[in-house]
């Protein structure tokens, strides 16, 4: 059984007040998530990743297509879903620990649990130290671990976290990985966007990329970052500054050959290994309408998986 | 649909009102009270309850209004402006929970102001009217039972407009049915003697349609100690369950559709 499925997901908006037209926010997304694993959701802003999230959390409704979480239609397995928003915001007259027990009991904790969990959650955060201090009081990146803490307060299968190291130092980014790591060897599913394209590495199992509403890629970062794996840096100087020169493999040893005859000292020799980035900005962005599927509209250098399994 | 989400949602309504020193209200109205009650002192016997009780009674329908329309209009809007409404969503809590959770905490909210602005009215009636206050007790609490019914149906208005407008549009409506519900017999009145057909008609479908609250309205009655009928108190309740239960679920409705963007 599959963590996450959408199908066919389709999200028209309509803008404008006089003559409202609608507006694409996400264009036939098919996408699969195995359990257990961690899945990066990634895309310029706009791109659709947020609408995702949302239309997977029931809190927006499709307008064709359909997403499945835990084999159910999407809303049925709200006791098995964590959420964290994107900049969320909190009740704020509340102290930490009081939010996060109402979320606990909400998710239907049983009482008697309540208060170990709400404090194995604070914990896992870091923020044991100031449950007690009210959200007011907060900063940006406290808000931010206490809204990871109503995410997993009751032990979700499934996480969904829209830009969860947003708000937060270098630390905090750490415990948070480390967080998403440790949730993952409890079995559970986690889902994230990020357009930080290093956490994205870290972590991710796989990623799926999406730009202007609509896949652009998809499958395990080794495949994708593997593209140019065919191609080598040489860095050499020859009478002057150090120059960088990209060759396919297979012309390595002859090209070397050359400029050793040519009196060349080779200073680096570097397979090329596809960035995220590189990925990320490639050129071959699917067009902004129109009705073609998610795997018709990749961009060649990106290999998209099945749509379905 | 199980009821303990509606029950924290509306706990945490309450609190948040509490914490939001909503109750601050209170301490306006007792000082207001203990100034009408030594200025009625002043008066003659019969006239000082009366007026004490008649302007207390508009006094506690006002601030209870106040509260019911600007809270009840932002229940919604403020929880979607924040985004604290996603992750409250994303938890198994359905959306007519989330609305009836937050009618029942600002309902409690309202209740217990008025029942503390009662107290305080009761506790000025025997200052002005020693030994005799007893007899209008009954009619005075009766009134303020109205009164609660009254804005409970307000509070379930306020969000029902809330659903689906902004909070200050939400407001202006909810004020607006406020009115002119308070002028259902005028406007029967108005359709049954209106020249133009059409404008006769128009009168009596808005009296049908919008809340009577000027039948919640016994503050006469109680400030001349007269008994309130209990068939009125009845039939009153019945009335207030009915409308608010209506526009709960039409305001279920309408949000369970729309989309949090």
């Amino acid at each position: 059984m599959l963590a996450v499925e959408c199908i066919e997901l389709t999200k028209d908006y309509r803008a404008g007040f006089w003559r409202p037209r609608p507006v694409r926010a996400l264009d036939h997304l098919s996408l699969a998530v195995e359990q257990g694993e961690i899945f990066g959701l990634l895309g310029h802003n706009g791109a659709g990743k947020t609408t995702t999230l949302k239309l997977l959390l029931r809190l927006i409704f499709p307008t064709s297509g359909e997403a499945r979480i835990l084999g159910q239609p999407a809303g049925m397995m709200a006791r098995q879903i964590g959420y964290l928003p994107e900049n969320p915001y909190f009740y704020d007259y509340l102290r930490c620990r009081e939010l996060v027990e109402y979320y606990a009991e909400l998710a239907n904790v049983p009482a008697r649990e309540r208060r170990r969990q709400v404090a194995w959650a604070l914990d896992r955060v870091g923020m044991a130290g100031a449950a007690e201090t009210s959200l007011r009081k907060c900063s940006k990146g406290m808000v931010q671990r206490v809204g990871l803490a109503q995410a997993i307060v009751h032990q979700p299968a499934v996480l969904f976290l829209d830009e969860p190291m947003s708000g937060l130092d270098p630390l905090g980014r750490r415990q948070v990985r480390d967080l998403i790591l440790e949730l993952k060897s409890r079995g559970a599913t986690v889902v994230f966007s990020t357009h930080i394209l290093s956490d994205a590495e870290q972590l991710c199992d796989r990623v799926a990329i999406l730009q202007k509403g609509r896949l652009a890629g998809q499958g395990r970062l080794e495949t994708l970052l593997a593209g140019e794996e065919d191609k080598v840096e040489l860095v050499f100087a020859q009478a002057g500054p150090p120059q960088r020169r990209v060759v396919a493999r297979a012309e390595l040893w002859g090209e070397l050959d050359q400029l050793r005859a040519q009196g060349a000292v080779i200073h680096a020799v570097t397979p090329l290994r596809r960035s995220l980035e590189e990925i990320f900005l490639s050129p071959g962005a699917p067009p902004a309408s129109g009705g073609r599927s998610a795997a018709a509209a990749a961009p060649a250098a990106v290999p998209v998986e099945a749509q379905r399994r | 649909m199980t009821s303990s989400a509606t029950i924290s949602v509306a706990r945490n309504a309450f609190r948040e009102a509490i914490r939001d020193r909503v109750l601050f209200s209170l301490v306006f109205f007792a000082v207001l009270m203990v100034g009408a009650a030594v200025l009625f002192s002043q008066m003659s016997f019969g006239i000082s309850a009366q007026s004490l009780v008649n302007f207390s009674l508009a006094a506690i329908t006002a601030l209870g209004v106040i509260l019911a329309v600007f809270l009840g209009n932002q229940l919604v809007a403020k929880e979607i402006e924040r985004r604290t409404l996603y992750t409250l969503l994303a938890h198994p809590v359905r959306r007519g929970q989330f609305l009836l959770g937050k009618f029942a905490g600002l309902a409690a909210t309202v209740a217990v102001n008025c029942g503390l602005m009662g107290v305080t009215l009761l506790l000025a009636l025997a200052y002005v009217l020693p030994g005799h206050w007893a007899a209008g007790e009954a009619a005075v609490i009766a009134a303020l039972y109205l009164i609660l019914l009254a804005l409970a149906v307000l509070i379930a208005i306020a969000l029902l407009f809330s659903c689906f407008a902004s909070p200050v549009m939400a407001a202006l409506f909810s004020l607006a049915v406020f009115i002119i519900g308070n002028f259902d017999q005028n406007l029967r009145r108005l359709g049954s003697t209106a020249h133009s057909w059409l404008g006769g008609h128009a009168a009596i479908l808005v009296a049908d349609v919008l809340p009577n609250f000027g039948g919640f309205n016994v503050a006469a009655a109680a400030a001349h100690f007269q008994p309130i009928a209990w068939r009125l108190l009845g039939w009153d309740t019945l009335y207030a369950i009915v409308y608010a239960g209506v526009a709960l679920v039409l305001a279920t409705a309408v949000f369970a559709g729309r989309d949090l963007k």
